[in-house]
């Protein structure tokens, strides 16, 4: 799996169209969305329906920061990074607190990233449905890069990390924790493991890498409106791509952002402009990842 | 504010309600037998709305005649998808039940993105705005009829399940799934027949709602929502409930409306579906969890 890695990194060494980097960096951000799901969603095993409340966050907070606080970009990013990490410790507390697992987590998670869409499109602090521009100013030290091969280093560092973080949990103690978690949790808690505590800081974890991707999404685009960050689709990516790569590995999210993106973009190619025959070839095949290929594409890679 | 309004608005909320309370009906009999939560309830419905709509637009058929129509169809569909498609593909796990269900939603939904576009459609018909007077107060038409239709439904759902063999196998396998199998119930075949009667829920209230309603790709959303808080409310799997839970945020959602303006009012049902979650997971008319 390690060439995926390394086939990533050489991109841009020997592509050096826009279309091909845009097209990789599109690939990071769902990735690193992705990755960020499937620490709750794989690792710990809660199907969380609405991720886009911490992508949207994250984008959200450093945006703002930028605008009206007049942020250097890198804090603000950071910032951004925090406050989806504390949401995601709020609605974890919350929520695991009361119990609510399975459908209902699912349910309720949708539920607040709706709430986060329905405020940010209505109240005039964040942009209203205009949404929020950030001023192009493309200079490093603004996190913003004139050349896209620069933000593809940038975002293919973010995509390492979350590799790495998501790699040390599972051979961690923590992890077995979160395994034992998901797979049965009441053993898990006879066993003395605080479910709570470790489903909470999962779900923190899990966010703040969400958020990052809203970041990244945001200096990239220069542009988000209430859609675009807190909007059903970009739950759903985060969702797939993991499933379709294979849930809780350390590799499937970012295997299933590419095989998504570049399904996306052949059917673009291929079927025209037509808005939704995408999004119906996703639906079919979320539907026949999971009739087929329990493990994702990983698990049918590695088993070979 | 004037008694006779806050009257009316209470009133036109228990018919929105009534209405709300057929598409959470088929929510709750699914949940309540499968024990699993249908996510493409709202694109099956918005579905079942264009359907309703092509049949007016290509041969003229009236909405409430087009649910006659369209209740075999949907039935059939709905034991289709369950029987071929969400039963074998999730193999009896529950997050692969909620999976596959949100795949159907986005193929669905985005089915019909493709074939209709985002525009958003209605009927041509004048009855739309037809209004009767009930004493003091003006209330809507096909408002009217589609409530006291929904609560027809309701129940004849309600001694379907009572009163019949089929029904005595539904509740069989609700309550006792190895039992049922044991006594020889085909538990496929009942998981199938009611989905497929969810789904035939659905088709009714498309007729009812599709008279006084627009229809875009987007529709079913809102409205499964608003019939997922009122499922809750009422307590998962209670068709009882779901109805009481359906009229009380229609009447909540129309005051709301009053007093605060339409645009918050979508947040309230949100926050109201997140705090009931949270607070009380069994429903407010529910025992137990």
């Amino acid at each position: 799996m390690k060439w995926v890695v390394a086939a990533l990194a050489v991109v841009p060494l020997v592509a050096s169209s826009n279309t091909l980097l845009n097209f990789g960096v599109t690939v990071l951000i769902v990735a690193l969305a992705a990755q960020g799901w499937n620490v709750i969603g794989g690792l710990a095993g809660q199907l969380s329906f609405g991720h886009a409340a911490f992508y949207g966050v994250g984008a959200y907070t450093a945006a703002l920061l930028q605008l009206r606080f007049g942020w250097n970009a890198y804090a603000a990013a950071g910032a951004g990074i925090v406050a989806g990490a504390a949401l995601g410790a709020a609605i974890g507390a919350l929520v695991f607190r009361a119990g609510l697992r399975g459908s209902y987590f699912a349910l309720v998670t949708l539920a607040f990233a709706e709430v986060l869409r329905i405020l940010a499109n209505a109240s005039p602090g964040t942009g209203g449905a205009a949404g929020l521009l950030l001023p192009l100013d493309a200079q490093p030290s603004n996190f913003q890069f004139a050349s896209r091969v620069a933000f593809y280093a940038v975002a293919l560092a973010y995509v390492a990390a979350a590799l790495a973080i998501t790699h040390a949990i599972t051979r961690s103690r923590f992890g077995a924790q979160l395994a034992a978690v998901r797979e049965n949790e009441d053993a898990a808690r006879a066993l003395g493991i605080d479910a709570l505590r470790v489903k909470v800081q999962a779900m923190t974890l899990s966010a703040a890498i969400t958020a990052a991707a809203g970041v990244l999404y945001l200096q990239f685009y220069l542009y988000i409106d209430s859609g675009i960050a807190f909007g059903p689709a970009v739950s759903v990516t985060a969702l797939l791509a993991p499933v379709i790569g294979g849930v809780g590995t350390v590799f499937g999210p970012l295997v299933g952002a590419l095989a998504l993106e570049g399904l996306g973009t052949v059917t673009r190619i291929v079927g025209g402009s037509r808005a939704g025959v995408d999004q119906v070839l996703f639906g079919i095949l979320l539907i026949a990842a999971i009739a087929f290929m329990p493990g994702g594409l990983v698990g049918r890679l590695s088993r070979r | 504010m004037a008694p006779a309004i806050v009257a009316e608005a209470v009133v036109n909320g228990l018919l929105t309600g009534a209405v709300y309370a057929l598409v959470a009906l088929g929510l709750t009999l699914i949940y309540g037998v499968l024990h699993i939560i249908n996510f493409a309830h709202g694109a099956l419905l918005t579905c079942a709305m264009f359907a309703v709509w092509a049949l007016d637009a290509a041969f003229g058929l009236d909405p409430y005649v087009a649910i006659i129509v369209l209740v075999p169809c949907a039935f059939g569909l709905g034991y289709a998808l369950q029987r071929y498609i969400i039963g074998p593909a999730s193999r009896g796990r529950d997050g692969n039940v909620l999976l596959v269900t949100l795949g159907l939603a986005i193929v669905i939904q985005n089915g019909l993105l493709a074939v209709f576009h985002a525009d958003t459609r209605s009927l041509a018909r004048d009855s739309a705005f037809d209004v009767v007077a009930v004493g003091p107060m003006l209330l809507s038409t096909p408002r009217l009829v589609g409530s006291v239709v929904a609560i027809v439904v309701a129940v004849l759902l309600w001694l379907l399940l009572t009163r019949t063999d089929t029904g005595r196998a539904i509740r069989a396998v609700a309550r006792e799934e190895l039992g049922a199998r044991l006594a020889g119930i085909d538990v496929r075949h009942i998981y199938a027949v009611t989905f497929g009667l969810g789904t035939a829920c659905l088709a009714i209230a498309a007729g009812l709602l599709m008279p006084s309603y627009t229809v875009n790709p987007r529709t079913g959303e809102a409205f499964v929502l608003v019939a997922f808080t009122a499922v809750v409310l009422g307590g998962m799997g209670s068709i009882p409930g779901a109805v009481l839970g359906a009229l009380l945020i229609g009447t909540v959602e129309s005051l709301s409306g009053l007093f605060l303006g339409d645009s918050l009012g979508q947040v309230g049902i949100f926050l109201l579906f997140i705090l009931v979650l949270l607070v009380r997971p069994a429903g407010l008319f529910g025992a137990r969890a």
